[in-house]
């Protein structure tokens, strides 16, 4: 232990704990911006500067460990100056027309310009200027980049990617692509890790609200909703309503109050996911334990990009079964189109998505059913969802419970664990159980799959047969599991990949909370809705029985195949935008 | 009204030349690798504030240079624009009336020729060509990459043993490099901008001269991989160390009585003492290592042979053989000798009597240095370095020349042997010399010329011919290695074109060079060997890098590393250097400004834990 004393507070702390973590420890608040606990720890913006007696220069509280007898002052005159003048600094490379900006209230520039009472920039203004491609999901505008480096060490150190890049020296470093590519051209996943840690708006998901508004506005459409399974853990966020409070019913009421004909729920899909992806891994199985590489989830498509630009030669290890997204989309041009006895053209389909990287999915060349047809029109984050109900000056106590429509409304508990890391897989095998054994297992039967750990691995008897299992999320993970499997270290029959660190509820289209970790809290819901559920097998969800009784035939029937699966061509990927 | 005032400098002057110090300090301590085109542009800003005002070329051609450099840094240029810059510095240099204008013209135009296409990626790509990872100066100047933050912090702590171990992970030599490595640490050493470069070198004395017997790390299981080794020099053995580590089964075969290559044949006593070499020696040896001293490859066993033995072989040889200056004559007298022969017979412990004799060496370098001051130790009358440049180009060390002045040694500059006289018994009388004089600068440094003088006659009993080594590479080139002008042609990963499992590296690739360099190649030989052979074991080292502490402020000068009396140590071939005190080494390292964990490094190219 360090004893230390911070503004006049006598403290103890652990030996090798930073300023900033024993300050906050005492309750004391030390304004940082570039600071990513753990992550990005290089004292950059020089915000988080404290006095430290006995040295004349001021000293990094994110970056520097407690020394035995230290007095530390966060906030005294010299400190505030001079934080002051660094945060001024900052925004004479900034444009901070904030009025603009989709960060603005939720900025922490914005935030610590006011908690320092800055009301005005003595300096030449002075932002980076770049030509951004506005049609790519992820956007990155140079005038607001305050090169913090988070994007760079997340891109690195988690996501193991490595697309941002320094670019340039002296003043003017900045944050490019790595070799000199541009986004569009580089192997980005568009998992957007790196802007749900951007702690301003340099970084942002192309807006497609107005699209879906335009199609909402068109009397000839009919606007259908899907809603995926993360969104219910995150939606209310951003509309300060408490957890419990946001549920997917009281948001099924606000897109019905902005005018969307049908709301429904991906999680639909993913039962139907599993029924298709289920029966497939079943079928492949011999082959899987020949060959011992394993048969790899494909619903994630920053996952699937990952594949297609970094091993290429595992691209035919994936499912065929598409996304539930864009199961979804089938369905809904086809069946769902029948039922409503409606052209599948007179039909806009509208996905409400944790996530950049299924803004490019719906736009893959050979994604669609249909040739000339789009299954899903356009794809909408949960950000956007939010600025879309802020638009319509919705009120959250105004809401509702309301009744998601029927028949691709109804979603079984399953369904609703997609959306967090393992819970493909364990839904996966709820039901390979009951598809090998015609019974069900207890549904906590693969319990131990969950959490938040990178790198999981479980080993299941299914009727006699072993199967193992391995679950990663965060694409480092991912890229070491990968290794492990090329390399014949690691073998297993089913791989279940999410790109995000914790899953689709902590994806890149997800609410930002800049330093906070959401993870629990949203894979508590998740699992919470998941207990609730009277269904907990997606085998016994009705609507999906229906669907098949009616339309599809059964799992891997030609319709299923037609609808439902894809080949993952690798060069498709660059062809989009 | 005077008629003529003394001029005084104001307060303002004062303090400007205050700042060039400071500017010129900074300009030595610029980190490693900062883009050339943005440092062109700022040195065009700096001539244009030496700008007199008068003339267009100068007063207007800098200010559009400097613009037309920044439209290139900001990506509002063409590739037009880098033919504006040209033809803009070309008419400053051939118009500008004075050398400001000309001078700061012809750095453009130097630029341009030097590194255009860092001028052409910005235009094209809009960004450096330069590697954005800006390493630690010391760090990334060491050829091994010794984490010298690290061992200077546990310097400071007095933990000289962990220091001993953290250097040990990428130089298995501390007690040698401490004693004599050429310290290119210290050239861009950051604390350069505040007062002075660290003294690194006198702080890893410091713990080498402190931290007693270290043992080395635990050896790797055994993988019962084979590796030769030829040649038990610096190189040799830090493979060798290395290579051990990681569970190989090594071998060094050694031409000569000892182990230790140049480090023994070549260094006197006096700088790297016998013991101190058999200390790092000892510590090497003691990761299993077999040695085959008196053994030559081409004559007692075969290259082809070793190949076959070995499941890899590194070739080690260093640059041992001797050059001839060519004298009419010299063939037959009596008293001439060359370094190599010379300090090859001191460091088998044969020691020769020079006493009464006028000695000449002829050479600028550090083994002409060596010699010369090796001479004075064996009782030699006079010494006198011949060379033919002057003093400040010899290549080596000042603090060799000085050494070697302080202790009697005289330096005769601008003189070019041109021939010998010798007695009727072919005994060498005089060294003839061509007096030189200096003349215009060529490949930056000033070449010399014949003076019109008649040529002078030099008395000396001994010649001692210190211009430089071969490398004895033929028995290599018979069994097929590519050899150019001698030397072995080798990969930068020491690997030999298209001949697989043999590897090279040291002076036997670079011809002669420093110790470090040496050790250098030895460890990147081992991590290439080891992948040849088909694994990927790590050095690393879990010693524990002490935090920063906060003690900024205050600038202080450099502690040198304290020496023995020139008149006393010339007597003898003891140590010359003694060591810093506690107090001493505390208060150097203390200056150290931790690039390990201030500035960039704690964003990219820092500490590497392991390789």
């Amino acid at each position: 232990m360090v004893n230390i004393t911070i503004n006049n507070c006598k403290l103890q702390v652990e030996e090798g704990t930073t300023i900033l973590e024993a300050a906050r420890g005492a309750g004391i608040e030390i304004p940082t911006l570039c600071y990513l606990k753990e992550i990005n720890e290089i004292g950059a913006c020089r915000v988080c500067v404290v006095e430290v007696e006995g040295t004349d220069k001021l000293v990094t509280a994110c970056n520097n460990k407690v020394q035995e007898g230290m007095v530390v002052h966060t906030h005294s005159g010299k400190v505030r100056k001079v934080r002051k003048a660094n945060v001024k600094l900052i925004l004479s490379q900034h444009d901070f027309r904030c009025a603009s900006c989709i960060r603005s209230g939720n900025c922490s520039l914005q935030k610590i310009a006011n908690e320092l009472n800055i009301s005005e920039v003595p300096y030449h203004m002075e932002p980076e200027k770049a030509i951004e491609n506005k049609k790519f999901p992820l956007i990155r505008n140079a005038e607001k980049c305050i090169k913090c480096m988070r994007c760079v060490q997340i891109c690195d150190k988690v996501q193991d990617m490595h697309i941002w890049d320094i670019k340039n020296t002296g003043v003017r470093t900045t944050i490019g692509v790595c070799n000199g590519k541009t986004l569009e051209e580089s192997d980005c996943t568009l998992c957007g890790q790196c802007l749900v840690n951007c702690p301003v708006g340099a970084l942002r998901e192309r807006d497609d609200v107005g699209k879906a508004l335009d199609a909402v506005e068109d009397k000839d459409i009919i606007t259908v909703v899907q809603i995926a399974p993360a969104i219910r853990a995150a939606w209310g966020e951003a509309m300060g309503m408490d957890r419990d409070k946001a549920t997917i019913n009281k948001l099924a009421d606000a897109l019905k109050k902005i005018g969307f004909d049908y709301v429904f729920d991906t999680c639909f899909a993913a039962d139907l996911t599993i029924m298709e992806e289920g029966s497939e891994f079943l079928e492949r199985l011999p082959e899987i334990k020949e060959s011992r590489l394993p048969m790899f989830t494909s619903c994630c498509p920053g996952w699937v990009r990952f594949v297609k630009s970094q091993y290429p030669h595992m691209v035919k290890r994936l499912s065929t079964a598409k996304s539930p997204q864009q199961m979804f989309g089938a369905i809904t041009k086809s069946y769902y189109a029948k039922l409503l006895n409606v052209d599948p053209s007179k039909i806009f389909c509208v996905s409400i998505m944790p996530c950049i990287s299924k803004k490019q999915e719906c736009d893959l060349p050979n994604i669609n059913a249909t040739e000339g047809q789009k299954d899903v029109d356009v794809v909408l984050t949960t950000r956007e969802l939010t600025r879309m109900l802020r638009a319509y000056h919705i009120k959250p106590e105004a809401l509702t419970d309301v009744e998601l429509d029927r028949p691709l409304g109804k979603y079984t508990g399953a369904g609703v664990i997609f959306g967090a890391t393992g819970g493909v897989m364990e839904a996966a095998l709820r039901s390979a159980y009951y598809l090998v054994s015609k019974q069900n297992p207890p549904a906590d039967a693969f319990k131990n799959i969950r959490g938040r750990e990178g790198w999981k691995e479980a080993e299941f008897d299914i009727n006699g047969t072993e199967i193992k299992v391995a679950v990663v999320s965060g694409l480092g993970n991912t890229r070491k599991l990968m290794e492990a499997i090329c390399k014949g270290e690691a073998v297993y029959d089913f791989v279940e990949v999410m790109s995000c660190p914790g899953g689709c509820i902590n994806g890149g289209g997800q609410p930002i909370h800049d330093g906070c970790d959401m993870v629990e809290d949203r894979t508590e819901v998740l699992y919470g809705l998941d207990e609730i559920n009277e269904l907990r097998f997606s085998h016994e969800n009705p609507a999906v029985l229906e669907c098949y009784e009616s339309f599809l035939g059964k799992p891997l029937s030609h319709v299923s195949h037609k609808l439902l699966h894809t080949e993952h061509e690798t060069k498709e990927q660059f062809e989009t935008v | 009204m005077s008629r003529l005032s003394i001029v005084t400098k104001d307060k303002a002057q004062i303090t400007v030349e205050a700042l060039y110090k400071d500017l010129e300090r900074r300009i030595v301590a610029s980190p490693p690798g900062l883009c050339p085109v943005e440092l062109t542009g700022a040195f065009i800003r700096m001539c244009m504030a030496q700008t007199c005002g008068k003339c267009v070329p100068c007063r207007v051609g800098l200010k559009q240079l400097a613009r037309l450099l920044d439209d290139v840094l900001d990506g509002n240029a063409t590739m037009e624009t880098i033919d504006v810059i040209e033809s803009t510095a070309e008419s400053i240099y051939l118009s500008a009336d004075c050398a400001i204008g000309y001078e700061a013209a012809a750095m453009v135009l130097k630029g341009l020729e030097g590194y255009r296409e860092d001028f052409v990626e910005h235009i094209l790509h809009g960004r450096c060509i330069c590697n954005s990872n800006q390493n630690i100066p010391c760090v990334a100047l060491c050829p091994a990459g010794v984490d010298i933050p690290g061992y200077i912090a546990l310097v400071k702590e007095k933990k000289y043993a962990d220091a001993v171990r953290l250097i040990r992970k990428d130089n298995p030599m501390p007690v040698v490099c401490a004693l004599i490595c050429e310290h290119p640490c210290e050239n861009r050493c950051k604390r350069g901008m505040v007062d002075y470069p660290i003294n690194i070198r006198g702080l890893k004395k410091v713990a080498i001269d402190n931290a007693g017997e270290v043992p080395i790390p635990e050896r790797a299981p055994d993988t019962g991989k084979k590796v030769a080794i030829v040649g038990g020099g610096p190189g040799g053995l830090s493979a060798a160390y290395y290579l051990s580590l990681m569970g190989h089964s090594v071998t060094i075969y050694e031409q000569r009585k000892k182990l230790g290559g140049m480090l023994r044949y070549g260094i006197p006593n006096y700088r790297l003492p016998r013991e101190r070499l058999d200390a790092d020696i000892n510590a090497i040896l003691s990761a299993g290592i077999e040695v085959h001293t008196e053994v030559s490859i081409g004559k007692d066993i075969s290259m082809k042979e070793l190949r076959k033995q070995y499941n890899a072989v590194y070739i080690a040889i260093g640059a041992h053989t001797d050059k001839k200056i060519g004298l009419p004559g010299e063939e037959n007298a009596k008293g001439i000798i060359s370094a190599v022969e010379m300090l090859r017979g001191i460091g088998d412990d044969e020691m020769p009597d020079y006493s009464g004799k006028n000695v000449v060496v002829i050479g600028g370098g550090n083994v002409a240095m060596d010699v010369a001051r090796s001479s004075v130790r064996l009782g030699a009358d006079t010494v006198t370095v011949v060379y033919r440049r002057t003093k400040g180009d010899m290549t080596a060390l000042a603090d060799e020349i000085e050494g070697a002045i302080a202790e009697g040694c005289e330096i005769a500059e601008l003189m070019a042997p041109v021939g010998i006289e010798m007695d009727e018994n072919k005994n060498v009388t005089h060294l003839v010399v061509q007096p030189q004089m200096i003349s215009s600068i060529k490949d930056d440094r000033p070449s010399v010329r014949k003076a019109d003088t008649a040529e002078k006659k030099i008395p000396c009993d001994l010649i001692v011919v210190a211009i430089g080594q071969g490398i004895e590479s033929k028995s290599f080139e018979d069994f097929g290695i590519p050899v150019k002008r001698g030397a072995i042609e080798a990969l930068d990963s020491n690997e030999i074109k298209n001949v697989k499992g043999i590897f090279a590296g040291g002076d036997c690739v670079t011809g002669p060079a420093t110790v470090i360099r040496a050790i250098a190649a030895g460890k990147v030989a081992a991590a290439n060997i080891d992948e040849y052979l088909g694994y990927h074991h790590e050095i690393k080292c879990d010693v524990e890098i002490p935090s920063v502490t906060f003690e900024f402020g205050g600038k202080y000068g450099r502690i040198a590393i304290p020496e023995r009396e020139a008149s006393e140590r010339k007597k003898d071939f003891e140590p010359i250097e003694l060591g810093m005190s506690c107090e001493e080494s505390c208060q150097e390292a203390g200056r150290c400004l931790r690039c390990d964990h201030f500035g960039y490094a704690s964003f990219r190219g820092g500490r590497t834990e392991k390789w």
